[in-house]
């Protein structure tokens, strides 16, 4: 491209980008700041008086420190529900990659199937409720795996299929048990795609909303906290925006840490496209 | 992703002689012996399915099947009656529960079809030598980070038709903007409109994997053939493209398809129930006590994703490896 075609379509595409993606989120960020009364206008506007640190309490203290309590439980959610999501997917694809068996064409449709229906939300509700884990933690757990692990068993299987065997041959030959030789050889290995797996699941698991509204509406998740604070305070949109800042920054902060990897992971060949 | 698997699988699953006739291992010329037999079933065990298989047994696998039946009765959790195909006949009857479907049509095709032009336009855009593409490229992902209800609750304060950002910007024009979420009429595909500024970033992601990944010599041959940039893209890149296509729609597809958290939190389904989708449908009547029909508007998407995905993706699969 000419240097100045090249300059003009990128200022074109930079000021077009600004417009469509960066404007909301300064609508976010400036609201939050705002006093009760600017933040009802819903104006696109320099706060006349910033108040940050005020606001910031409030949406802490409110419905008696609801937010700590949210943030706690979507960090156990998101921590526990990724790590046994990661291990055992892994698992599951390493051993369907390498061994073929009678077993792998109903597994593979399984993982195809988890892909495409719609869980059946009351009937899971009744699973739960008949083995007294609805409305807990552990079952909220056990849902976001299940519902997550098609998509990771893929990714892995995919990636696995990169792994030399040649490598397992030479741990046997060395006398490896098949936990060794899965947790010492081939899991470190995966470590691209265990990457990209961990960011898309921990943030989709953080941002989910509609899991923790059907399983457990009564402990609430960061996400289910917004949803209070919406019908609660009508018209306190500077909280609402406050908060929306602050249950953001969590996802933020895992993509800005592992940006580079999750992209290099998806051409790896996980999602390769 | 979904496509590249099977294929691979079956090649190494086969063992080295398969693949090396077929010619279509990577790794067919290094020809020494398996681990042999027995000892080598040992390190791959199939103990490693239980846990895994026993969670997703019990909550996705057993409920899928006993929708079926739930969605034939009046049903309390505790107690059921059987009552047939009721709940099926008010789901098509009563227009409330039956726009439902429609819009879950409309939703899931435009957003879909609007995320693989957007996202293929955008991913070229971003692989060309462009000043500040690596911001950009952040840019344009940033969406897909931030909570859908957050998301949902910010363009319902944009779209405001007296106060809202957009219409106040209109104004300046001269244009008096529409109550965006608020005429039944436009409720609906504002939402989606939403959705696809959403979902683009994952779109564009996964088309700039694809792009990333087409060898350099191609483009090297195309410009000692002389091609242009218009007959790079059509020649080059949209054909080999064509797995990260099959990815994007089916992945917005199936999404579209179970939209639920951004309507909640923008309509709710309204106004009156024009905006409503299968997923919120299902919410509402499981919030209203009627579990049976909530089940059955369940059973109802299970229809619509086994006629429209599953073939979709069968079609979309074949097409990629005849390439």
């Amino acid at each position: 491209m000419r240097t100045g075609a090249r300059y003009a379509l990128s200022g074109l595409t930079v000021a077009v980008f600004a417009i469509v993606f960066v404007v909301p989120f300064v609508f976010i960020a400036l609201n939050a700041l705002k006093n009760r009364t600017e933040a009802a206008d819903l104006a696109f506007s320099w706060p006349t008086q910033i108040q940050f640190v005020q606001n910031l309490i409030d949406v802490i203290q409110a419905r008696d420190f609801m937010v700590i309590i949210a943030f706690i439980n979507s960090a156990v959610l998101t921590v526990a529900s990724v790590t046994l999501l990661v291990i055992l997917s892994a698992m599951v694809a390493f051993v369907l990659q390498r061994r073929p068996s009678r077993l792998n064409p109903l597994i593979n449709f399984a993982v195809l199937a988890g892909l495409m229906i719609p869980p059946a939300v009351v009937p899971t509700i009744w699973v739960l409720q008949s083995v007294g884990l609805f409305q807990t933690m552990p079952g909220l757990i056990l849902v976001e795996i299940a519902f997550g692990m098609s998509f990771s068993i893929m990714l892995f299987r995919a990636f696995v299929g990169t792994v030399p065997r040649e490598l397992d041959e030479a741990a046997i030959t060395d006398g490896a048990g098949p936990l060794r030789l899965f947790f010492q050889i081939i899991f470190p290995l995966l470590k691209p795609v265990i990457v990209t797996v961990v960011v898309v699941q921990s943030v989709m698991i953080f941002n989910d909303f509609t899991n923790p509204l059907y399983f457990t509406p009564s402990v609430p998740t960061v996400q289910l906290t917004l949803y209070n604070f919406q019908s609660q305070f009508v018209s306190e949109y500077n909280l609402l925006f406050m908060n929306i800042l602050l249950i953001t920054i969590p996802p933020l902060l895992v993509f800005l840490f592992f940006n580079r990897q999750l992209v290099a992971g998806m051409t790896s060949g996980a999602v390769k496209g | 992703m979904v496509t590249q698997a099977p294929d691979q699988s079956a090649a190494v699953g086969r063992g080295r002689g398969a693949a090396q006739r077929k010619g279509t291992s990577p790794r067919a010329g290094s020809g020494h012996a398996h681990a042999r037999g027995a000892q080598w079933k040992k390190v791959y065990p199939l103990w490693f399915y239980i846990v895994p298989g026993v969670i997703y047994l019990a909550i996705f696998i057993v409920p899928t099947f006993a929708s079926f039946f739930f969605s034939l009765t009046r049903w309390t959790l505790s107690s059921w009656e059987f009552i047939g195909f009721d709940n099926f006949v008010s789901f098509f009857q009563e227009p409330s529960l039956s726009r439902g479907l429609v819009n879950t049509i409309i939703y899931a095709f435009l957003t879909s079809g609007a995320k693989v032009v957007i996202g293929l336009l955008l991913a070229v855009l971003l692989t060309t030598n462009l000043v500040g593409k690596t911001f950009l490229r952040s840019v344009v992902f940033f969406p897909v980070l931030v909570s859908t209800v957050g998301v949902g609750i910010t363009f319902k304060a944009l779209m405001n038709p007296e106060d809202g950002l957009i219409n106040q910007v209109l104004g300046w024009f001269g244009v008096s903007g529409p109550g965006w979420l608020t005429s039944p009429d436009l409720a609906l595909f504002s939402i989606i409109i939403v959705d696809i500024w959403k979902g683009l970033g994952i779109a564009t992601l996964i088309y700039i994997a694809g792009i990333v990944s087409i060898p350099a010599e191609y483009y090297e041959a195309a410009k000692v053939d002389g091609a242009g940039a218009w007959s790079r893209f059509r020649h080059l890149i949209l054909p080999l493209s064509r797995p990260a296509t099959a990815t994007v729609i089916i992945l917005s597809l199936i999404g579209g398809l179970r939209s639920f958290e951004l309507i909640w939190s923008m309509t709710g389904g309204g106004p009156g129930y024009t905006s409503d989708v299968l997923a919120s449908v299902i919410y509402k009547q499981y919030q209203a006590g009627f579990f049976g029909l909530s089940t059955a508007g369940n059973v109802v998407l299970f229809v619509l994703v086994a006629v429209i995905a599953i073939p979709l993706n069968y079609f979309l699969t074949r097409r990629q490896v005849e390439i």
